[in-house]
């Protein structure tokens, strides 16, 4: 005997009155492409849960990955059998083995079916005690067990329903409208990436590129962290922008002591036009107060000033460690920390500006035109899209050595 | 030619050889140099582990490419004993083990290290319970193979790593050599913390293969230098042998099953026509793996049979072709308590799913009428 299906709760979008259908069915569809590579899985619908149906599959496979989707609570293993004694000791003896290292366990039974010959309190420690004698050292505890097991004998047939996992918890992915998410090689753009996306946004990403002064790995590095982006949500685009000419320009016509704030706030203007191109309301940064130059309370300021679209800074309030440790979880830590340069460290000029003014960047931007500069590099952008962990419509010239 | 051999090396895929050769010959740059050459051939060389990552099963952080089965093996044992030294002593191993583990435990021992030598079963096989009463609180490294090179039998490798796994100090190591591609070894589900695979078993080449460590182990690096290999094996990446050991998996995966069947049919097969033979006593057990088995003609020293199957152009040996520069005995078949009739004179014959059915007959013919022939000079 092994689980047949998993039951999905809803957590928070259960209380997203008329949204909560639009809500279920794109949390339906989502699940639906990420259990592409388990084909005979199906997705049924009831009044206020979400089943997987694994027909064969591999339950824990599976599981993994619906743990992965945002807008999931809580998951559990469950089994269908026939209603009988045999079949139901079977099945509560699976559910609690499920539940790794469990010493106490509580079962409660529920029987609609009235024809069923053993009432609900005799089913209790019936059931229970199968449990009990198949075990070492394990015990019943109604109030505090380390696993509840659900026995639901119905019409149709018996459902038993193992321990809860904790889901990914947040919103269906492309619930909440779209951001665009300026994407470095750092530790900290893909963890606000993946907090953005929790909150049910779809993504897409800006990235800055200064070859020669960034190599060819740096710009990969960002397409690897994008694609392992696109595992927690929808297709990913990112959009790589040519960056040397501003970056050299600002370096030969600027006070070296604002290169940093003006860099920064021709980045956030190039962002908010390929925003407006694209029709996304908002941006997303990895910024966190205090943590480097143009993260002190007076650079967000200056470099803010050049745009009114809401920027998401979901890191604001984290600390670094903090925001390691998702990054960990997530699986980008290992790639951010890969050695390559940056377009933010090439320039960096030896003694920024903390405590820059939006008064003074606008008085020296004001003697030098940029918007041509900054016209050709939006001319020039070109765009990667990664879905589920891959690259699209990328010729791989590796592949038929493999 | 009829090859008979397996256990020993594969006849190298056609496929294998080919991507072998356009990466030696296109991607030849150094992957860590910092030129668009290198930052290609790095690509290539990620490439090549998470496929390979996939292809087992784990994360692409927990493949470390080696040169074989002998270096995963010396790269695990070494590697934990002198990285994990300070929290005990004692490790575990069976006395069936491939020499390349068996010679690295000895190595050990006279470093201080103490081992406990598990016995095995009359099929060469570890008690679970024997592993049970072997752990101790200083046991830092379990060493088992799944599957043995010469008997063919397979190890519980799912009950051993239960038994392991509530010790926090102990790893479990797994030579796999001998196992890849013949029996499913889920190596998470089985809590293995290191598994050695090799290239040159599957139909790939000699010199690749690669180690499995999981996420939360470190390892001493037998080789120090540049970092290669997530800083658990130094020196410039042999990245077509990389790429060729990646092919021959996939290769070897397509069609497992089937193949897995055919190899298990013609093992059937042979253990038939065999036994019809009455001087012949079969030592493997008969739930073995799909591709050995290993028998015995008391009275003939197999090393004269070799020789006279090879008259006929039928290659298969005698014991672990790694060990067999010693004489006729073999200490496998000893640990399994046979007498000294058997232990002197086994054969083994080892297959890929390359053999056919006819190969297999005209094998046990000839071997009867070599048998028949050497009967004056060598059966009582």
């Amino acid at each position: 005997m092994n689980f047949d299906h998993i039951l999905i709760r809803y957590g928070e979008m259960a209380l997203k009155g008329k949204n909560r259908r639009s809500f279920e069915q794109k949390l339906q569809r989502n699940l639906i492409r990420k259990l592409k590579a388990y084909p005979a899985t199906k997705i049924k619908k009831t009044k206020d849960r979400m089943y997987v149906l694994l027909n064969g599959e591999d339950p824990h496979e599976v599981m993994e990955i619906c743990r992965k989707v945002f807008g999931i609570h809580s998951l559990s293993f469950a089994v269908k059998v026939e209603k009988s004694e045999e079949q139901l000791k079977e099945a509560v003896l699976l559910a609690f083995n499920d539940a790794k290292g469990a010493r106490t366990f509580k079962i409660s039974a529920k029987r609609s079916d009235k024809e069923f010959p053993i009432p609900s309190q005799e089913l209790n420690p019936l059931l229970g005690g199968h449990i009990l004698q198949n075990t070492e050292g394990v015990t019943v505890d109604v109030h505090h067990p380390d696993v509840e097991i659900k026995v639901e004998v119905r019409n149709d047939a018996a459902y038993i329903t193992a321990q809860d996992y904790p889901g990914a918890g947040g919103l269906p992915v492309g619930t909440t409208g779209q951001s665009l998410l300026m994407l470095s090689g750092g530790i900290d753009s893909p963890v606000a990436g993946y907090l953005t996306m929790k909150r049910g946004v779809d993504l897409e990403a800006i990235h800055f590129h200064s070859p020669p002064y960034t190599s060819e790995r740096s710009k990969q590095k960002v397409i690897d962290l994008a694609e392992q982006l696109s595992n927690y949500g929808n297709s990913i685009k990112v959009h790589v922008v040519p960056f040397t000419e501003i970056q050299q320009k600002i370096a030969r016509e600027m006070p070296e002591g604002y290169s940093m704030t003006i860099t920064r706030r021709m980045m956030m203007r190039l962002s908010e036009k390929l925003a407006d191109q694209r029709g996304i309301l908002s941006l997303t940064t990895g910024e966190s107060l205090g943590q480097v130059a143009s993260q002190t309370m007076e650079s967000m300021s200056a470099i803010n000033d050049v745009t009114n679209y809401p920027i998401i800074r979901p890191l604001v309030a984290m600390d670094k460690l903090e925001i390691i440790d998702v990054s960990r979880k997530i699986d980008t830590y290992g790639i951010s920390i890969r050695p390559y340069e940056d377009c933010c460290t090439v320039f960096v000029p030896k003694a920024p500006k903390t405590k820059p003014t939006k008064e003074n960047a606008n008085y020296y931007e004001s003697s030098v035109d940029f918007s041509q500069d900054l016209d050709k590099a939006l001319a020039e952008t070109y765009t990667i899209e990664l879905q589920d962990g891959k690259r699209l419509h990328q010729e791989d010239e590796f592949k038929d050595l493999f | 030619m009829i090859y008979l051999d397996n256990s020993a090396t594969t006849h190298p895929h056609e496929e294998v050889l080919r991507s072998y050769q356009k990466v030696a010959d296109v991607y030849y740059a150094n992957p860590s140099s910092v030129h668009r050459f290198g930052s290609e051939v790095e690509r290539l060389l990620q490439q090549s582990r998470t496929q390979a990552a996939q292809l087992f099963g784990v994360h692409s952080r927990e493949v470390i490419f080696t040169s074989g089965g002998t270096e995963g093996n010396n790269m695990a044992i070494k590697g934990i004993a002198f990285m994990h030294q300070n929290r005990g002593k004692h490790m575990i191993t069976s006395s069936v083990e491939h020499p390349s583990v068996m010679e690295a435990f000895r190595a050990l021992e006279s470093l201080g290290f103490e081992v406990t030598y598990l016995p095995v079963d009359s099929e060469g096989k570890v008690q679970p319970s024997d592993v049970s009463d072997a752990m101790r609180k200083d046991t830092i490294l379990v060493s088992i193979m799944s599957v043995n090179n010469e008997l063919g039998t397979i190890q519980p490798i799912r009950e051993i790593g239960q038994i392991v796994r509530p010790f926090p100090k102990a790893f479990f190591h797994v030579d796999h050599v001998q196992g890849l591609g013949k029996i499913d070894l889920p190596i998470k589900e089985y809590a293995i913390d290191l598994c050695t695979v090799s290239g040159h078993k599957i139909h790939g080449l000699k010199g690749t293969g690669a180690l499995i460590v999981q996420n939360n182990v470190s390892l001493f690096p037998l080789l120090h230098g540049g970092g290669q290999e997530l800083e658990a094996r130094a020196g410039t990446e042999n990245l077509a042998g990389n790429v060729a050991f990646v092919k021959a998996l996939r290769l070897l995966l397509e069609k497992k099953e089937d193949k897995r069947a055919h190899m298990s049919s013609l093992r059937n097969q042979l253990w038939h026509d065999l036994i019809e033979n009455q001087q012949v006593v079969i030592n493997s057990p008969k739930n073995g793996a799909p591709h050995i088995l290993n028998f015995s003609v008391p009275g003939y020293r197999p090393e004269v049979m070799i020789h006279a199957l090879g008259e006929e152009d039928i290659f298969i040996s005698t014991k672990s072709a790694c060990s067999s520069k010693e004489p006729d005995v073999s200490a496998i078949l000893q640990a399994c308590g046979l007498n000294s009739d058997r232990t002197t004179s086994a054969l083994r014959v080892s297959f890929s799913y390359e053999n056919t059915e006819d190969e297999l007959r005209t094998f046990v013919q000839t071997l009867n009428s070599k048998i028949e022939k050497l009967q004056a000079t060598m059966g009582r």
